[in-house]
């Protein structure tokens, strides 16, 4: 279909169109110059078309064409997707750079995928086989994974395989497979398939409740807030709280097959800082670099609006991708906020009716859809793939009552609220430990963890009692409460990002360290005077504290853990 | 051709309507009144109408006024004629001398591919031993001050942008009164550095349309220079009045405020000129500087709140001071680890002595006994409030940590500032052991 312009108001065009005209299709608006700038039909008015535009609209005239196809906007899925650095709209960044510069020039597009590099296929099922959407055909390698080649999504019903390639070297563009179905239609397969983005991908026998931890080897996430295998959760805090650093230390350490870091609306700098480190680091699982894993997404606070809303479904259609291999898959967006922003600037050129803050009515609904896009799922084949979502949200003035983050709160399983006061007080990371909470279970017992809460909530108490009535006026059991709490926290609930040892704990070694941090608390220190429990408390902090830059079964490790027992001993003895 | 228009229907704030054919969206036009002529920007297309921002205001302009497309969006003449230069915020200079004549350069470039940024790892020096020990400001950062009216903030770009050691310093200025832009232009004519500067000033008495322009004026001057490989220091003062000049349009355009009154797309606006801070792979860079005025001391404010979320930190001012508390420097680790050895642990140190100081100072003001080390606390504050956070001082990086040695060592026994016995080791100076 055809149109031509008849208005343009920043991101936004309207157009007027001959025939049929479909709702979230892309197409191009054509500058005078020949450059096509891609563009989304987001409401249709009789023969008029409201078109979003993912670039500049700079240069754009009344009369200019608009040439429109029926394809919602897509992204292309096969092997190659891994270590890629996509901006929101799949176009990969390394090769726009060495074609085109310092600069992204609106209008240039390029495949998210290589179509000129072959991948050794091999076919595991036989012609003849009857196969369904997502049935696989056969695996390439993709780095440490078995890339698995599966019919088409879009295909409906049963199919036989006609034609299979044998073991070889295929290109993207390269058939390998015919499949014919119960109509007698044939259907072409090659290793590659596009998926619309705004739909969830999702073939699957059945969802699965999401029960497995998944470790993120942050004590405080994984210890006090758990988030499980296929579950949600939820970052939100006031800029400078450290939202990002957490996101990149789960995205380094987290136990999982993939990461898919959807950058939306941040600061360049932050995602340069991952380029740059990301290849260097080695995946200690894997012992092959961290790249491997991932997939970064990167659509930074000055691109333009429209695609910047594109980018987080581009990530979560690529993280599906890999869940339907029966992989476990991390989605971090980083940051949602920002992906609502850009929802509200296209619906105020709309002229929507505007609800709160300005935000459209339908932002809740568009937040519950994307956190529901997780999810643990038993695939045709028997096998579990998971796919988590954890995204951040920037909430203005860092008040939490703002409906960005209320609408999510709604929806994910686990709330990581990040405090100001905790990250002026150096305390990282600044999950506040009394606010936050999580549906799931966790590697610690429930009913340990809720003695740490208790404990944690009463030194709170206690603590701003003090600042009333001061040391003097509180009582001795009162008193070492508030220290004990602080020593939890000092010692268990705060981790240095920057330490190699400290920056990440295994499950087991959190499970062994909580364990004898309760031992501590379990103390009866009341016995004595108050500076007594002080100066306990103090040696107690420093020991732990030693004990977590000690790497895992290292002498030194063995040294301060010998010390940890000698002084729980000799203060049980008291 | 001298094809015009001169159909106006509608005048309203600074935004003139007009019927015409065939214009670009952001393009430029001219429009010819009794006051004479005046550029203008095309902000909407709709059929045949045509919005445009007047950056002379719409004051005196009549419904058959005649209206020119000039087929190009707003371009600055680059070349190296530009510096020692004082331009307004439609580019007429401001200091009586003829145009500039250059290559023609669009403002509002597309985005730098995030893949071709290096990481940043070079030390602006400014001199102010606030900045450079404690927050070092990095080349490429955007780093906003956040202020309140009454602070000598202005005072405070000067002098960075006297005392920086970068190629080309250039200063936009926003809703600048009048003598404050004399202040600045006789700062740089003082010191020497006018000849590599370039100041782009819009004033409080000027068209608010002309404020809109300035840091997409500085920010595009700035990334040419940059990409010739030249390191340039972007001062803008005050992004309130950007902003402010972003809501006032907006809200004439009938646009949905989301915030306060502000547009939606404060933030991508915001984003979109912070964001030119660059370092580019294999070529110069652009550090960007801007004031933020908060209204009403206020940092949840929508204009602070958006800044705070682009920028790689912020500094506080207040009662003549950079804030030692609060100010921070994202980008301080990637540089502060290679200059001296004890850098580090100066800026910790004399921070966290700092801190005991003030509540010793509650502790006192409460009338709590001192103690020794409170005294000694207090006289630290003192010395140091005096001698390192005053902002006039002009001192090179290592001058500035010997002199926080000397204080240290008046005040305290080595063993009670914390520092590590290595470092002690090596700088305690030993004359006043």
């Amino acid at each position: 279909m055809k149109g031509k312009i008849v208005a343009v108001d920043g991101s936004l065009v309207v157009a007027e169109m001959d025939g049929r005209i479909v709702q979230n299709s892309v197409g191009y608006c054509v500058r005078s110059d020949g450059t096509r700038l891609l563009s989304e039909v987001i409401r249709v008015r009789g023969q008029r078309a409201d078109l979003q535009v993912f670039e500049e609209t700079r240069g754009l005239r009344v009369k200019d064409p608009v040439e429109f196809d029926e394809h919602m906007l897509s992204v292309v899925l096969g092997p190659g997707l891994l270590g890629q650095i996509y901006d929101g709209l799949q176009n990969p960044l390394p090769q726009l750079a060495s074609q085109i510069g310092y600069f992204l020039q609106p209008g240039v597009y390029i495949n998210g995928l290589a179509t000129d590099q072959s991948w050794d296929f091999t076919p595991t099922a036989k012609t003849g086989d009857t196969v369904a959407a997502g049935d696989t055909l056969g695996t390439v390698p993709e780095g440490i994974f078995e890339h698995r080649i599966m019919a088409p999504f879009t295909a409906t019903g049963n199919f036989r395989i006609e034609k299979l390639a044998g073991e070889g070297s295929y290109t993207l563009d390269e058939e390998i497979a015919e499949l014919v179905g119960e109509d007698g239609s044939t259907l072409k397969v090659t290793m590659q398939q596009n998926w619309p983005v705004k739909v969830p991908l999702s073939v699957a026998r059945q969802r699965l409740m999401p029960v497995d931890p998944l470790v993120t080897r942050v004590r405080i996430v994984d210890s006090m807030f758990p988030i499980v295998r296929g579950g949600t959760y939820c970052i939100p805090g006031p800029f400078g709280a450290g939202k990002t650093v957490l996101q990149q230390i789960t995205a380094k350490h987290a136990e999982i097959d993939i990461v898919v870091i959807a950058a939306c609306g941040e600061r360049a700098g932050e995602v340069v800082e991952t380029l740059r480190d990301f290849p260097e680091l080695i995946d200690p699982r894997t012992g092959r670099s961290l790249m491997e894993r991932t997939i970064i997404i990167c659509n930074t606070s000055a691109m333009p609006v429209a695609a910047r809303e594109a980018s987080v479904y581009t990530g979560a259609t690529l993280a599906e991708y890999y869940r339907q291999m029966g992989l476990h898959v991390l989605l971090l967006a980083d940051s949602t906020s920002r992906w609502a922003q850009a929802m509200r600037e296209i619906s105020g050129r709309l002229e929507e009716i505007p609800g709160e803050e300005a935000f459209p009515a339908y932002l809740e609904s568009r937040i519950a859809a994307f956190y529901e896009r997780a999810g643990a799922v038993e695939l045709r084949d028997g096998r579990v793939g998971t796919l988590t979502i954890g995204g951040t949200v920037s909430p203005a003035g860092g008040n939490f009552e703002e409906p960005v983050t209320q609408g999510t709160l709604k929806v994910v399983g686990a709330f990581l609220g990040l405090s100001r006061a905790r990250s002026d007080a150096r305390r990282y990371p600044s999950i506040d430990p009394l606010d936050s909470w999580s549906k799931y279970g966790g590697i610690i017992e429930t009913e340990k963890m809720v003695r740490v809460r208790r404990l944690l909530s009463h030194g709170n108490n206690v603590r701003q009692m003090m600042t009333v009535v001061g040391e003097e006026g509180t009582s001795l059991d009162d008193f070492t409460v508030a220290l004990k709490a602080d020593f939890f926290d000092n010692v268990y609930l705060q981790q240095n990002a920057f330490d190699k040892v400290d920056a990440a704990t295994t499950a087991e070694r959190q499970k062994f360290v909580f364990d004898k941090v309760l031992e501590v608390i379990d103390l009866q220190l009341e016995a004595t005077e108050k500076t007594k429990v002080r100066q306990a408390i103090v040696v107690a902090t420093d020991l732990f504290r030693n004990w977590n830059y000690a790497a895992s079964d290292s002498d030194e490790y063995k040294g301060w853990l010998e010390k940890i027992d000698q002084f729980i001993a000799s203060k049980g003895r008291t | 051709m001298r094809k015009y228009y001169d159909t106006i229907d509608r005048i309203a704030g600074n935004v003139v309507t007009v019927r015409a054919e065939d214009v670009a969206y952001d393009h430029l036009a001219t429009i010819t009144s009794t006051r004479g002529d005046s550029l203008a920007q095309v902000i909407r297309l709709e059929e045949s109408q045509v919005s445009l921002q007047v950056f002379a205001g719409s004051q005196g302009v009549s419904n058959n006024d005649r209206v020119r497309f000039l087929h190009k969006p707003m371009q600055v003449p680059f070349s190296e004629n530009l510096l020692g230069r004082v331009f307004d915020g439609s580019l007429q200079p401001r200091d009586g001398r003829g145009p500039v004549n250059g290559e023609p350069l669009d403002i509002g470039s597309p985005v730098v591919n995030p893949v071709r940024r290096r990481m940043p790892d070079q030390m602006v020096e400014t001199g102010i031993p606030m900045i450079d020990i404690f927050n070092s400001l990095v080349e490429s950062q955007k780093l906003p001050i956040f202020s309140v009216a009454g602070e000598p903030y202005n005072e405070l770009l000067a002098r960075v942008g006297l005392q920086a050691n970068a190629d080309i310093i250039i200063l936009g200025g926003m809703g600048l009164r009048h003598d404050d832009y004399l202040k600045f232009r006789h700062a740089f004519e003082e010191g020497g550095v006018l000849g590599r500067a370039i100041m782009f000033v819009h004033t409080a008495a000027d068209p608010v349309v002309e404020c809109l322009l300035v840091p997409d004026l500085c920010l595009a001057v700035g990334e040419k220079f940059a990409l010739q490989g030249k390191r340039v220091l972007v001062l803008l003062t005050d992004m309130t009045a950007f902003s402010d000049a972003l809501k006032e349009i907006a809200i004439i355009m009938e646009q949905i405020p989301s915030n306060r009154g502000y547009p939606g797309d404060l933030y991508t606006q915001l984003a979109r000129r912070y964001e030119k801070a660059v370092d580019f792979d294999e070529a110069g860079s652009m550090t960007v500087l801007a004031c933020v005025t908060m209204p009403g001391d206020d940092v949840t404010h929508p204009v602070p709140d958006n800044t705070g979320y682009i920028t790689e930190g912020q500094f506080y001012l207040r009662n003549g001071r950079i804030e030692p508390f609060g100010s921070l420097s994202r980008l301080k680790q990637q540089v502060n680890g290679k200059t001296r050895d004890d850098h580090r642990a100066i800026m910790d140190s004399c921070i966290q002595l700092y801190a005991l100081c003030r509540e010793s100072r509650e502790k006192r003001d409460m009338g709590f006994e001192m103690s020794d080390w409170d005294r000694k606390l207090l006289r630290f504050g003192t010395m140091f409030e005096d001698r390192i956070m005053d902002l006039s001082l002009n001192l090179p990086l290592f001058d500035a940590l010997d002199r926080c040695w000397k204080m240290l060592a008046e005040c305290f026994e080595p063993a009670e500032t914390g520092i590590r016995r290595a470092i002690i080791e090596k700088h305690w100076p030993q004359s006043l052991v």
